[in-house]
């Protein structure tokens, strides 16, 4: 195990957005954006993050 | 000729020229396959984030994302998600496929199938699934960059834009046979600069024109309720169509050839990892046009051709010569995933159809896909110039759910050697002819109802196909087995990472 735990940072992503009962509600808005909106563009920003992490804590000495 | 109709002229002529000019990259030796189709396998993080965005985020996605939020409000926004998750599954899948298709010399996907399960009609079968889902997607880049060329007036819309699309597309042909995936690899920057330009500033200038994000959203809420299935939220029933839209969507992305053309030409596994984490720089992106379609509705546009939208918003909010960025942007836009789509499409054949995969490489086989790209491209061009757009949506539906009848094969194929290879095959079939059925069946629609008894559930055409797939392959396989009949031979097992 060890290294590989960290992959499962990347099972949060399908949970955040593949649930729609979680965001589908208008309030609270960002900028005039109902949040069902903001709140999915969040997650882009979050997966991103989260691959960075998981890319940089699993990373093998031949990895160039 | 107005200010914009120069600078749309001038970036198209520049990058043909770099097109022709990209043979040159790399010292580029263009006899092999590697070199001609896969650039060489040279290409780093910043090259790849270039071309792999080059590649998936195409102009039709950029036009198609947009009209779909203006036809239906929230359900179209399942692009999104489609386009977040889509990496995490990329991080793991395909850094496992790429390091075994380097140490293995694969080219396509079809290679590692034959590979792995020593099935010659799977391997047949499985590239012609990825030309066949190919085909509608060059056909309407084809068809996004004519309308452009329709807009633009004067000798550039003669024909309806027919006669400009053909020069484009024959100059495009040239280039690509000549440079191979060098070609779009570096006309990749040029559109990539030119996309987040035209929509960053689409994203900073139309909202604040049409008087904010809340007023945008209070009118498209009016609006849409006047249209079935349509509003600002998703309705409860709605809510598994856009989940399994969403992820059925983002498991097939990365199995269409040109996804696996362009992640193949990567110089390393870390190229692959490192890219998972940085593409979804253009999920943004996506995300805001996809808001776009909602400033569409804000400012009151009742046109039925939901298509026209992005168009008309850049036609009526931007300064003349941002227009011809945009309108070259679209062009650009259209070109790169094209070729690399031709590219992927001729790789299938010379090396899985008219061939059979084998190490050794056939000789020969990179002059056959060089040809056949210039098949492809004209094949997509008699495509887009005899029949209506309609019929290549309705295609590129259908070719979607049939690329995603290759992810038992291909991608549990990395993982397990279970199945048996005939239950793949016999699953593979029952899933295409069930895509198409529902396809046909249902007018189109990517989202079916499906009913069993007292339950019911509308969802993703292509997700309930590949259950009906895997459920075939997983009862099969032990029938397979229990006839004894021969399993094939395992040529990539000393290959797959622990």
């Amino acid at each position: 195990m060890g290294k590989r735990a960290w992959y499962l940072l990347l099972l949060l992503p399908f949970i955040g957005t593949l649930v729609p009962q979680f965001y589908n509600r208008l309030e609270p808005p960002l900028f005039g954006l109902p949040f069902f909106y903001w709140y999915q563009l969040l997650w882009v920003i979050l997966t991103s993050i989260l691959l960075g992490i998981v890319v940089i804590a699993t990373r093998r000495p031949d990895d160039v | 000729m107005s200010s914009g109709t120069i600078i749309f002229a001038v970036l198209v002529l520049g990058v043909t020229i770099m097109g022709f000019l990209a043979s040159r990259w790399g010292a580029a030796r263009l006899n092999s396959l590697d070199e001609w189709a896969l650039g060489g396998r040279r290409f780093g993080t910043v090259v790849s984030w270039f071309l792999l965005g080059g590649d998936l985020y195409t102009a039709y996605t950029f036009i198609a994302v947009p009209a779909l939020v203006y036809g239906v409000g929230a359900l179209g926004f399942f692009a999104v998600p489609y386009a977040t998750i889509a990496y995490p599954i990329a991080f793991v899948v395909l850094s496992r496929f790429w390091t075994i298709a380097r140490r293995r010399g694969y080219v396509t996907s079809a290679d590692f199938v034959r590979d792995r399960f020593g099935d010659r009609t799977l391997e047949v079968a499985i590239a012609l699934t990825g030309v066949l889902a190919a085909m509608p997607y060059i056909a309407l880049q084809l068809a996004g960059m004519k309308a452009v060329f329709a807009q633009l007036g004067g000798a550039f819309s003669a024909a309806g834009g027919s006669i400009s699309l053909a020069v484009a597309f024959v100059l495009l042909a040239a280039y690509t046979y000549t440079s191979g995936l060098r070609a779009p690899a570096m006309i990749a920057f040029v559109k990539d600069t030119l996309i987040y330009v035209t929509v960053i500033a689409a994203i900073v200038i139309i909202p604040a024109k049409l008087g904010g994000w809340a007023h945008i959203f209070d009118v498209s809420q009016a609006t849409l309720a006047a249209k079935p299935g349509g509003a600002i939220l998703l309705k409860p029933q709605q809510f598994f169509a856009y989940a399994s839209w969403a992820f059925g969507s983002s498991l097939s992305l990365f199995i269409y050839p040109h996804s696996i053309t362009s992640v193949l030409a990567a110089k390393s596994r870390g190229v692959i990892r490192r890219n998972a984490a940085l593409l979804p720089v253009y999920s943004l992106l996506l995300g805001f046009l996809a808001l776009l379609g909602f400033c569409a509705l804000g400012a009151g546009y009742t046109t039925t051709n939901n298509s026209a939208v992005v168009p008309m918003l850049i036609k009526q909010f931007f300064p003349n010569w941002l227009g011809g960025v945009a309108q070259a942007a679209i062009v650009i836009g259209a070109l790169v995933p094209a070729a690399i789509m031709a590219i992927g499409s001729a790789n299938l054949f010379a090396s899985n159809v008219f061939n059979q995969f084998s190490t050794e490489r056939i000789s020969g086989e990179a002059q056959t896909a060089k040809w056949l790209t210039l098949a492809f491209c004209a094949a997509g061009l008699l495509l887009v110039l005899t029949i209506p757009v309609a019929y290549a949506i309705y295609f590129q539906l259908l070719g979607g759910a049939w690329m995603l009848q290759i992810f038992p094969s291909f991608v549990f194929g990395m993982y397990t050697r279970w199945f048996h290879r005939r239950a793949l095959l016999i699953g593979w079939l029952l899933g295409m002819i069930a895509a198409t059925w529902m396809g046909i069946a249902t007018g189109f629609k990517p989202n079916v109802t499906m009913t069993i008894g007292a339950f019911s559930v509308t969802g993703f055409l292509a997700l309930f196909a590949l259950a009906i797939n895997l459920a075939a392959a997983v009862i099969l396989t032990p029938i397979f087995d229990r006839m004894r009949v021969d399993r094939g031979s395992d040529m990539s097992a000393a290959a797959l990472p622990a």
